[in-house]
């Protein structure tokens, strides 16, 4: 696990990151969101220890943060970079060896990691001839070519098509049901809704929420229900400790602040007809965000 | 933390610096602009060569007329043409209408030159030397002499310093801005220490300087003695070796430079504005040499300033106006300033390397 503590850090005058504390867990996905300028690409330079941090510390397995473990980190950075003119396999092999790699280990692990992201064919054309989402495959590529136990990629899924954004995610999957603590930003708020199991949220240099993203979602939404029966939902007004929030025919929304209330209604209304519908509403992660910055 | 692969340990600083530099070398290998220049210099060191060696052997032939009586002497010198006469009459008529340059004829009675000389503006230096009575000299430093070939011989150490000069430190810089605008930078930094990539780049591409001296003083060598040319060989000789050393330092010395100063920038545009004063660095000493060659006292400075001591201090030798010691005093001298540059250069390249945007200012770069 990783765990940051009050992490500061100001340049010139301008405080970018103020107290920042969160944590990254094993084999889970956390999803880290914030607006331009919120401090999401300076944290994750001061994981990687490619900027230094004013103040806070760093520990990961409760061991404080160094350059020896730091070299089991996988790093996409927000700008993309790989040499334009290098062949894609050669850089992978390259940076897998930066890393300590022997040549065939880091050749073996090349090959998969191509195959895997669907770039096997191209693999001795250079990076610049590629199109751009298979540059960004390729970016995916060399952050994971060396194993890594953790992984910070900064707005992964930008510029990715549709396909490639499946093929990132199942590749990113798999590494978290591995073992690795993947820690990844971005803009999308549909995709980190859907993909991350936990969630930091940071806005203006200070994290305004973190958790799991189900525990977040729970805690940031109104009690509220909605029912779908075949029967009439006529009774639901004369229900104690429920207000009803909309109404029509077989159609409901109502809040019901202890859910043993909720629970009753879903007995009667099995008990008056069918039930085809009956779901929580859960506050979205784009209601989330808005709420917390 | 549970991984499935094996743990890998981190590689040591030298397999850092080593696999960076390797990749240096095997880029620019691949690199088709990097062979043509190279193919270039080689061509031009092997023309100078060849051009020496027809310089040296094309010595013009003087044309003598005289009587069977000399004409055994004279035709024993070398670069004289011999014709015999029957009397001084002929000979006289051969010089008047240009067909011989001079006649030799013996000489009256009485006089103390045992031969006279005729001819018709201006009498060939060779007869007269042969003629006259030298007094003994004893050169104390015969190897002082100075032909055409020790001043082209002299010059091309200038020339070699500033075009690898010129080539490689401009490619240091480029290859690292090439990685700061292209961002990869950033996963370097998070794979390996900064001082490993920058002692990468300036060994990486030093190596390959190196390579490239040492095939140009090994045609050299070579095409000097193919071309029967073995005395020039043995003049610059020593100087050639000298000028390997020193080299090799002073190239170290630019290489850090230039990569600290490639640092301060984002884009390749603005990289002509940075190398500047690095530049210069390379360019003052060469055009110094070119027109103070014949000044002893300005290339005596030279030898010992470090960024012209590469090509003063083995033309100096070559000349023979250096004691012995004197190389060694003024290699110390670019030893140290070797290491002042690589300390500043890794300062630079340090603070310099994720300021991106405009152009890092001087004092930032240095200060931090």
């Amino acid at each position: 696990m990783l765990q940051l503590d009050n992490i500061s850090k100001t340049f010139g005058t301008r405080p970018a990151l103020a107290d920042v504390s969160f944590s990254v867990r094993d084999g889970r996905m956390t999803g880290f969101v914030g607006g331009n300028g919120a401090g999401k690409t300076t944290t994750m330079r001061i994981l990687l220890g490619v900027l230094a941090s004013d103040a806070g510390t760093i520990q990961l397995n409760g061991q404080p943060l160094g350059a020896e473990q730091r070299r089991r980190f996988g790093y996409m950075p927000e700008e993309r970079g790989l040499y334009p003119k290098m062949k894609v396999r050669e850089q992978l092999v390259y940076l897998a060896r930066l890393h300590g790699y022997t040549p065939a280990a880091a050749g073996r692990n090349a090959d998969g990691l191509l195959e895997e992201l669907g770039l096997g064919e191209r693999r001795d054309s250079t990076l610049e001839s590629l199109s751009l989402g298979n540059q960004q495959r390729a970016q995916i590529a060399a952050s994971l070519v060396h194993d890594p136990q953790v992984l910070v990629l900064d707005e992964p899924f930008s510029g990715l098509d549709p396909l490639a954004v499946d093929t990132v995610v199942d590749v990113l999957k798999q590494r978290a049901a591995n073992g690795a603590a993947v820690l990844f930003s971005s803009h999308q708020l549909e995709i980190v809704e859907r993909l991350c199991d936990d969630l930091v949220i940071i806005a203006d240099g200070g994290i305004r929420a973190s958790g799991e993203r189900e525990a977040l979602r729970a805690q940031h939404s109104a009690p509220r229900y909605e029912i779908v029966t075949t029967g009439d939902l006529g009774w639901l007004r004369n229900e104690p400790d429920i207000s009803v929030v909309e109404f029509d025919g077989g159609h409901a929304t109502f809040d019901a602040e202890e859910s043993s209330s909720a629970q009753r209604v879903l007995r009667r209304a099995l008990a008056e007809g069918d039930v085809t519908s009956f779901t929580p509403q859960r506050a979205s992660l784009a209601q989330i965000f808005r709420e917390v910055i | 933390m549970n991984s499935p692969t094996a743990a890998h340990p981190s590689p040591r600083f030298t397999q850092s610096v080593a696999l960076v530099a390797e990749r240096e070398i095997t880029t620019r290998l691949r690199s088709k602009s990097f062979l043509i220049t190279t193919g270039i210099l080689l061509l031009l060191v092997l023309g100078g060569v060849i051009a020496g060696g027809i310089f040296s052997k094309s010595v013009s032939t003087t044309t003598v007329a005289t009587v069977a009586a000399l004409s055994s002497d004279l035709s024993n010198l070398p670069g004289v043409e011999v014709t015999t006469v029957d009397d001084r009459a002929e000979a006289e008529a051969l010089v008047s209408d240009g067909t011989v340059d001079a006649a030799v004829l013996p000489a009256e009675s009485g006089s103390v030159s045992p031969a006279v000389i005729i001819a018709n503006s201006e009498a060939p230096s060779l007869l007269v030397q042969w003629m006259s009575v030298s007094p003994e000299v004893i050169l104390l430093d015969p190897e002082m002499g100075s032909t055409p070939l020790s001043y082209i011989a002299a010059l091309g150490f200038g020339i070699i310093f500033f075009i690898s000069g010129m080539t490689f430190g401009p490619m240091i810089a480029q290859s690292v801005v090439e990685e700061k605008q292209t961002r990869i930078v950033e996963i370097l930094m998070s794979a390996v220490p900064v001082s490993a990539l920058m002692a990468g780049k300036v060994i990486g591409n030093s190596i390959l300087a190196f390579a490239q001296i040492i095939a140009i003083a090994a045609l050299a060598v070579v095409g000097l003695s193919v071309t029967g040319q073995a005395e020039v060989l043995s003049l610059i000789g020593a100087p050639l070796l000298w000028f390997v050393g020193f080299f090799i330092i002073g190239f170290v010395l630019l290489a850090a430079l230039f990569a600290g100063v490639g640092a301060m920038v984002s884009r390749q545009e603005d990289l002509g504005s940075t190398m500047t004063p690095v530049t210069m660095l390379i360019m003052l000493p060469y055009f110094a040499i070119i027109f103070f060659n014949d000044n002893a006292a300005v290339l005596t400075v030279m030898s010992y300033i470090p960024f012209s001591a590469p090509v003063g201090m083995p033309m100096r030798l070559f000349l023979g106006t250096a004691e012995w010691w004197e190389p060694l005093i003024s290699l110390v001298l670019l030893l140290i300033t070797t290491g002042l540059a690589v300390l500043l250069g890794a300062r630079i390249y340090n603070n310099s390397l994720l300021k991106v945007g405009s152009r890092v200012s001087w004092s930032e770069a240095v200060k931090g």
